[in-house]
């Protein structure tokens, strides 16, 4: 919608808390991508940047949390805003989650830091945690240009991400059984692989919102689970 | 999921107790009403929307002939109630007013007591056969209104010293008093304070038990928050009519969806 409100101080309030979910998107990125460079280069330091960094994020959330309120409170939106309020809060919500997971991947890479590598496992999770955050880049991009063909791709583009992690199980389990001394870093390496698959979950829930906000209705097709470990036995 | 959205906005019957087809209404050479269509239903409060000038209140005094006290007003098309064409020459329009009240945005009591303000109704229409049947009618009638016990024991004062608020409900209780099918509120409320307005709105959500309310208002959140189906209405056409939760989550016309979120449009 490009027409403005009749009080111009809606549209500014609207603009702004858009502002801040562009903004925590970016710091979410940024988030992704430091903690899969820092499992792959063993790189402490910026694991522990990605740690703190998370204040930010969360930050972001609550100050996001609080103006929606407020919007609600003294601006009661309707049909378009209202879908766009809600999509926020949501939004936000899925995002800080995201941060929460890059948190936890740094927290892991201080521990995997001290062991042996197990193969080239954390290349692979590095590729994993880049194909969700350019799926992440796309849904944010999606809710800008209120794109809901690109939104849709995104939604469908989770199930490699979950393929990804079917294997890295697998391989997880593999190197496991082989050795265990293989157990605790490839302990870690599966909980990072599962962090980055519930990442690319959030993400799709974002893609929905942009369906969400412009359509008024959720996307059609129920989604295929792609993870089937939870399903999975071990074969001995 | 149907069984767990709020109960209060389910609508309990489908009967169609007004249709209006091909509606038109003419000011001299103005074409005020453009081609309204639409059916109201029994026991549901329907709210018409729309900026100033946009045809809301022409098209609810059609409703019930107000606009025949106008000389250069004219109405082309049928509005059926019960499926009778109200228009028709055999149809009294004293007999219709009756059967569909209206309360007006100015509380306008009578200058006479409080009883005889509800009374008025009952006595020209010979509903009470003695005084024992009017008092039930009027006891019952401000009850309904739900001023009865505010009032109940001065019903011998002036409605006009009533607060706005009571006025109001009083002349609620007067247009109830006739039993009519179909009650038409004309911006109620907007003469009263956030207390009275809350008052009416509540009654409104009670006479919709019994009656077809249609409430003509500014206030889209009045709008929201006492009807069941909305109207908008924009330079004489009713441009979507829909449930009320749908019109204020995803209106599918562009023009509702301009007014309702405060945008030029």
């Amino acid at each position: 919608m490009t027409e403005q409100h009749i009080a111009s101080v809606f549209d500014r309030d609207l603009e702004a808390i858009q502002a801040h979910i562009m903004k925590m998107g970016g710091l979410v990125e940024a988030a992704i991508m430091e903690a899969a460079r820092s499992l792959e280069t063993r790189d402490e330091e910026l694991a522990e940047k990605v740690r703190a960094g998370d204040k930010a994020i969360d930050k972001l959330e609550e100050l996001i949390n609080e103006e929606t309120a407020r919007l609600i409170a003294l601006r009661s939106p309707t049909a378009g805003d209202l879908r766009l309020v809600l999509s926020v809060m949501r939004i936000a919500s899925n995002l800080e989650r995201i941060g929460d997971y890059a948190k936890n991947i740094a927290k892991r890479t201080g521990v995997l830091v001290q062991v042996q590598p197990v193969n080239d496992s954390a290349a692979a999770l590095r590729r994993m945690a880049r194909e969700v955050e350019l799926m992440l880049k796309d849904a944010l991009d999606a809710y800008i240009q209120r794109d809901t063909e690109l939104a849709t791709d995104v939604i469908e583009r989770d199930h490699e991400v979950d393929q990804m992690y079917n294997a890295l199980f697998r391989e997880f389990l593999t190197f496991m059984m082989e050795d265990p001394r293989n157990i605790t870093p490839c302990m870690h390496l599966h909980f990072i692989g599962k962090n980055i698959e519930r990442m690319g979950d959030h993400v799709t829930s974002i893609a929905e919102q942009v369906v969400y906000l412009v359509t008024g209705d959720r996307p059609d097709e129920i989604r295929a689970k792609g993870d089937t470990t939870s399903v999975t036995a071990l074969e001995h | 999921m149907n069984d767990m959205s709020f109960v209060e906005r389910n609508v309990d019957t489908k009967n169609i107790k007004i249709a209006a087809k091909d509606v038109q209404v003419y000011y001299g050479d103005t074409h005020a009403i453009k081609d309204v269509n639409v059916n109201i239903e029994d026991k549901t409060v329907t709210a018409f929307i729309g900026p100033s000038g946009c045809g809301k209140s022409t098209f609810l005094r059609c409703l019930n002939r107000m606009n025949d006290t106008i000389d250069v007003c004219r109405v082309k098309g049928d509005i059926l109630l019960d499926g009778e064409d109200i228009y028709d020459k055999k149809v009294d329009p004293v007999q219709l007013r009756a059967k569909v009240g209206m309360v007006f945005q100015k509380p306008n009591p009578f200058p006479k007591s409080i009883y005889d303000n509800v009374a008025y109704g009952p006595r020209i229409h010979g509903l009470a056969k003695n005084k024992a049947e009017l008092d039930e009618i009027v006891e019952k009638s401000l009850r309904r209104g739900a001023i009865w016990d505010e009032v109940k024991d001065r019903l011998d004062a002036p409605g006009t010293g009533l607060s706005g608020g009571q006025q109001q409900r009083l002349c609620i209780a007067r247009a109830v008093a006739t039993e009519p099918e179909v009650l038409l509120m004309d911006e109620p409320c907007s003469a009263l304070d956030p207390i009275a307005t809350a008052q009416v709105e509540e009654l409104i959500d009670e006479l919709r038990e019994r009656y077809s309310v249609i409430i003509v208002t500014h206030s889209m959140q009045q709008a929201a928050r006492v009807s069941q189906k909305t109207a908008f209405f924009h330079l004489g056409n009713l441009v979507e009519f829909g449930e009320t939760g749908q019109i204020f989550t995803n209106p599918e016309d562009p023009r509702t969806e301009s007014y309702i979120t405060g945008r030029i449009g």
